[in-house]
């Protein structure tokens, strides 16, 4: 398929392998990827298992799922039991762990949920059941805010009474500034690259001149990553960081200005808890007030569960990359994609998820 | 949720059209980008296309591999 195969070609690959173990020497140099489809990219192409030892690739917040605290879910189940309320959600979604249940225990009860593949799929769900309000679960980064801001911004032109939204909306830098500050080592980020479509490449500055850190916006093929992670290299080497794009066929450096427009056209920057890092001010996004009608949040009350947490569920930690799977004492036992006790087994971006499929031993 | 794979737009009309990939065809919005026409590759998410394709930035890259053979 054009622009796939070529950057799979095998011949190329031996050749940035060999340049990495030329270029690294011997030093230690750990990346963390941000984004979900590159933790799966990483484990599907093997690349941990062509690189040297010293050259560490740990996985950071990058599944918006598994970030997604339990509150959240649990305030999606309590909409689901009501009668007249249709709950549609990305298929992710549905085995996630709440406190109590999950969408797919209350699915198979008999509540109306409904797995859709994007928001235009949503509208059209409320427009053929104009006698239930359905709810969209907005779960998902820069890359997806936009599809749901165009969403609601149909509604409203629509004047369409009952489709909402209830936003968990997350976005990176912040995220990334945060990590930047911890505990964990970092020398390079691979930068999410389609979140990187949309917001450019300027947001990663701050965290080369302020925390030190080299950026990477990188490709999701296997030639994209083992190049990107060879830039980084050189980077750090060369004590040269900088913000490097890799992913130059998709990555424009001022981003998706329309796509920008439209999602703050309809949401503005707030507070958000992320499983794992707790509240980080500004990483989220909420629905403004012009829209209030069509925010879930404000329009249905419900009474939530209080919070409880999977007991010996290391996801937490995994997400903020002082933990890998295989670290856990559920991975791989009682704890599989079947049958998940944390969302990072469930989702189809989740770092256990990756480890376990792909069978990553380290 | 990302299907990180380029999609050649089959057909357009305002703000909707065909994209295909692999003998796959799918619907979607294209509402988030501008200029875009039949022919042109461009990245698909959750039934929206986010950004278009640059094909010259893709040769270019495919180049650098080329490049990295040369001297290796």
């Amino acid at each position: 398929m054009k622009y796939i195969d070529e950057f799979r070609n095998k011949e190329a690959a031996r050749t940035i392998i060999n340049s990495i173990r030329q270029e690294s020497g011997d030093k230690q140099i750990t990346f963390m990827e941000v984004c979900g489809t590159h933790t799966m990219s990483i484990a599907r192409f093997g690349i941990r298992d062509v690189l040297p030892e010293y050259i560490r690739l740990i996985s950071g917040p990058g599944c918006p799922v598994c970030v997604t605290p339990n509150r959240y879910i649990d305030y999606a189940v309590a909409l689901s039991r009501r009668e007249d309320i249709i709950v549609a959600t990305f298929g992710d979604m549905m085995k996630v762990p709440g406190s109590s249940s999950n969408l797919e225990k209350e699915h198979i009860k008999g509540n109306d949920i409904r797995v859709v593949g994007s928001t235009l799929e949503a509208l059209h769900v409320a427009k053929e059941n104009a006698e239930k309000n359905v709810i969209f679960l907005g779960v998902g980064f820069e890359t997806t805010v936009p599809t749901v801001a165009a969403s609601l911004m149909q509604a409203k032109s629509e004047n369409l009474p009952n489709y909402f939204v209830l936003s968990a909306h997350k976005t990176m830098p912040e995220a990334m500034k945060s990590l930047s500050k911890g505990d964990v080592n970092i020398d390079i980020f691979i930068c999410p690259g389609h979140v990187s479509t949309v917001i450019g490449t300027e947001f990663y500055y701050p965290l080369v001149e302020d925390y030190g850190i080299g950026c990477v916006v990188s490709g999701f093929e296997s030639l994209d990553i083992l190049q990107s992670i060879l830039m980084g290299i050189k980077q750090v080497v060369n004590k040269n960081l900088k913000v490097e794009n890799q992913y130059t066929r998709a990555v424009k450096p001022e981003g998706n200005p329309r796509a920008r427009e439209i999602i703050y056209e309809v949401f503005e920057p707030s507070h958000a808890e992320w499983r794992g890092l707790g509240v980080i001010p500004n990483s989220g996004l909420e629905i403004r007030d012009d829209y209030s009608s069509w925010n879930a949040e404000k329009q249905f009350e419900v009474n939530v569960e209080a919070t409880k947490e999977a007991e010996g569920c290391i996801c937490g930690q995994i997400l903020q990359g002082k933990k890998i799977p295989t670290q856990c004492k559920n991975f791989g036992r009682n704890c599989v994609p079947d049958n998940p006790i944390g969302p990072c087994m469930v989702s189809s971006e989740g770092t256990c998820a990756a480890y376990f499929k792909y069978k990553v031993d380290y | 949720m990302c299907v990180a794979v380029p999609m050649k737009i089959k057909k357009i009309k305002n703000d909707r059209g065909i994209v295909e990939v692999g003998g796959t065809e799918r619907e979607v919005s294209f509402k988030l980008l501008k200029d875009v026409r039949k022919g042109d590759y461009v990245i698909v998410h959750a039934g929206f296309a986010i950004q278009k394709l640059d094909e010259k930035e893709a040769l270019e890259t495919l180049e650098l591999f080329k490049e990295l053979e040369q001297y290796s």
